[in-house]
């Protein structure tokens, strides 16, 4: 149960735009006859990607109306998943895994690089910067291990110095690579694989 | 070490390529439709024969699952999902299979289905999976083009429609009630069971809950048989599965192993050895963050499967293994473990939402030095008054890795908070629980 700050500047409109209508309506067919309310999940994502990565209250309420649903059920929605922002982030926004098995590999140095170079606390947007960052919990990325997500990408195996040459590169609004940064192939050990030589032979 | 040809998951590297020519190739979908014919109870019939064990954690048997879904489809429709909501920390083998492997996953929804008798399947994939799940649907709609699911699903006559649910970075989700609350839009907070969700579950219908892994592995096992499937690794823990191996360790990897395979064999061959050798190990979490760690000696000769892990009072869970050596303190690391789960019990259990900030917070003290000696008994006794007061297992989960930390490390925690709380000493620990008591003491000290 994270506790997350809605933003005191709202906007007082929010629409979806066709595009975004059409798919809304879409996903709610995905669900059964008279279950639109499974829908609110799927639409506040189409919502925050719809207003530069975080949801307004407005959109909430419009959601709320597009399913026939109270405003609080999106609202206690919104505010229990924690991958909703309720303020505005980054363009790019950037998160990184903090949790034990990337803290033992050393993710509080990636901490620290966002500190020195984007702000020094979290979920800040510093005048003009087009970053914020975030410490999360776990990303499912473990083997892998520091990572960190930006907006839908993983960042694997990094180090201090990778990881400043990316921010390096986002600072100037060149997207960085994603993917491992020491270069080995998805989740296979990096040296002596044991298992499945044929098929990595072929 | 397991044969090559005993694996399940050959493309569990990506090196042949997940898209649908290339997993026909390695003989998904190849014979669906006669698995189909031999009808559902021989389906579950198999299963069971196989022993195959749910691999999301619980380790529940899979075909016992499924027999008690209602033989026939009343006035409720039946369901399946998915649990692809892998969330626990040191596990990331869903992500492989949903990357490389989708069809093999795709193909047991529908033997799953057919087996249960469900035409809806939601799979319900974590919000961070993005990626992972662009490639999922694009092998969705691979199958539907080529009429593997959908109205004919392979010849078979049955229909089935597959879906995924993007989660929204909720742990909780993972716990299938709860999952079941959030595909139905609401806050993911678990219901208490019974009613199970095999009567009672998605939009009160009877509801069939596995995870990636289990419902993966189900197509081989038919096409090679339970026999064979019975006969690797050991008696009730039988099969394959997959170790994620992170920490510190050489080559942290997924690998794909019998069960039953030795934790020292699995850190050493595969993952290329601790680092700063063998000699170096701390502990070992076995089973994802949420199992209690075993200690070096233990790790020594541990196999790895359900029971030999629960005879030392963990678990294999997830099967996500996490290596710590001597360089980290041991302290620290399960203070962050305590803040995961903090920040991510859902708020529902007074025991689980107190209790959890409770155990981060002593924990953190603890890892400075600033607790006091009472405190350690007194972190035992709050990870005791979660444990079982909770509706769903998350209380456990937050429990365990306390004591397991409090089993093998109590000596070291001593050590460094040594100190006596009614001491005439003034420390200044803002949040120390007789902070009260000492600030008088002192008054009376100087007066």
């Amino acid at each position: 149960m994270s506790l997350k700050k809605v933003s005191k500047e709202q906007p007082n409109k929010f629409e979806f735009t066709d595009e975004n209508l059409n798919l809304a309506n879409k996903i709610v067919l995905n669900y059964p006859a008279g279950k639109k309310k499974s829908a609110v999940m799927a639409l506040l994502y189409l919502a925050q990607k719809q207003n530069d990565n975080w949801i307004p209250l407005v959109a909430m309420k419009y959601i709320a109306k597009f399913l026939d649903i109270s405003y609080i059920n999106v609202y206690e929605v919104a505010t229990f998943y924690s991958m909703y922002n309720l303020s505005p982030v980054g363009k790019y926004f950037i998160q990184i895994c903090t949790t034990t098995p990337c803290m033992i590999r050393g993710a509080y140095k990636l901490v620290d690089v966002c500190k020195k170079n984007i702000s020094e606390k979290e979920n800040e947007l510093l005048g003009k910067k087009n970053c914020s960052w975030t410490e999360v919990e776990c990303l499912g990325a473990c083997i892998s291990a520091p990572m960190a997500q930006i907006n839908d990408d993983y960042y694997e195996d990094l180090n201090v110095k990778q990881f400043e040459s990316i921010i390096k590169d986002i600072l100037k609004d060149k997207k960085p690579k994603p993917g491992s940064y020491r270069g080995r192939v998805n989740s296979e050990p990096e040296k002596n694989r044991q298992t499945l030589l044929e098929n990595k032979n072929a | 070490m397991l044969e090559d040809k005993d694996r399940i998951f050959k493309n569990l590297y990506n090196d042949l390529g997940a898209d649908i020519d290339s997993a026909r190739n390695r003989g998904d979908w190849s014979n669906t439709k006669e698995i189909c014919s031999n009808g559902r109870d021989w389906i579950i019939e198999e299963v069971k024969k196989s022993e195959l064990r749910g691999r999301g954690g619980a380790g529940f048997p899979t075909g016992l699952k499924w027999s008690f879904a209602p033989k026939k489809v009343g006035a409720k429709p039946h369901y399946l999902v998915i649990n692809a909501d892998e969330s626990e920390p040191g596990t990331c083998k869903d992500r492989d299979i949903l990357r490389f492997e989708p069809h093999k996953l795709i193909e047991g929804c529908l033997i799953a289905s057919y087996a249960v008798n469900a035409h809806k399947c939601y799979i319900y994939l974590r919000g961070e999976y993005y990626n992972e799940g662009v490639k999922l649907q694009n092998a969705i709609d691979e199958a539907y083009k080529n009429n593997l699911i959908g109205k004919n699903s392979s010849g078979t006559g049955w229909e089935l429609d597959l879906y995924i649910h993007y989660g929204a970075g909720a742990y909780i989700c993972g716990e299938e009630t709860a999952l079941l609350e959030s595909i139905e839009g609401n806050k993911g907070q678990p219901r208490l069971k019974p009613p199970f969700p095999a009567l009672v579950g998605l939009y009160g219908c009877p509801t069939i809950i596995n995870n990636v892994e289990t419902i993966a592995v189900i197509p081989t096992i038919l096409r090679k048989g339970s026999k064979w499937f019975a006969s690797l690794g050991k008696q009730k823990n039988t099969g394959t599965k997959i170790f994620c191996i992170s920490g510190n360790v050489n080559n942290p990897c997924n690998v794909e192993e019998e069960m039953g395979i030795k934790l020292k064999d699995l850190i050493e061959k595969h993952a290329g050895g601790v680092v700063g050798g063998w000699d170096n190990l701390q502990a070992v979490i076995p089973g994802g963050s949420s199992m209690p760690m075993l200690s070096k000696e233990i790790s020594e000769n541990i196999t790895m499967d359900f029971d030999s892990l629960v005879e030392n009072n963990s678990g294999l869970g997830t099967a996500g293994v996490i290596v710590i050596n001597k360089d980290q303190d041991i302290i620290k690391c399960m203070a962050r473990i305590a803040r995961f789960y903090k920040h991510e019990s859902c708020g529902q259990c007074t025991p689980c939402r107190e209790g959890s900030g409770w155990m981060w917070r002593i924990l953190e003290r603890m890892a400075k030095g600033e607790a006091s000696k009472d405190e350690v008994n007194m972190l035992s006794d709050v990870t005791k008054q979660i444990e079982g007061h909770t509706i769903c297992a998350f209380g456990e989960g937050s429990a365990w890795p306390v004591q397991g930390l409090l089993r093998h490390f109590k000596k070291e925690i001593l050590e460094r908070n040594n100190f006596d709380p009614l001491i005439k000493e003034n420390k200044n620990i803002p949040y120390l629980i007789d902070q009260h008591i000492l600030e008088e003491d002192l008054k009376n000290v100087k007066s």
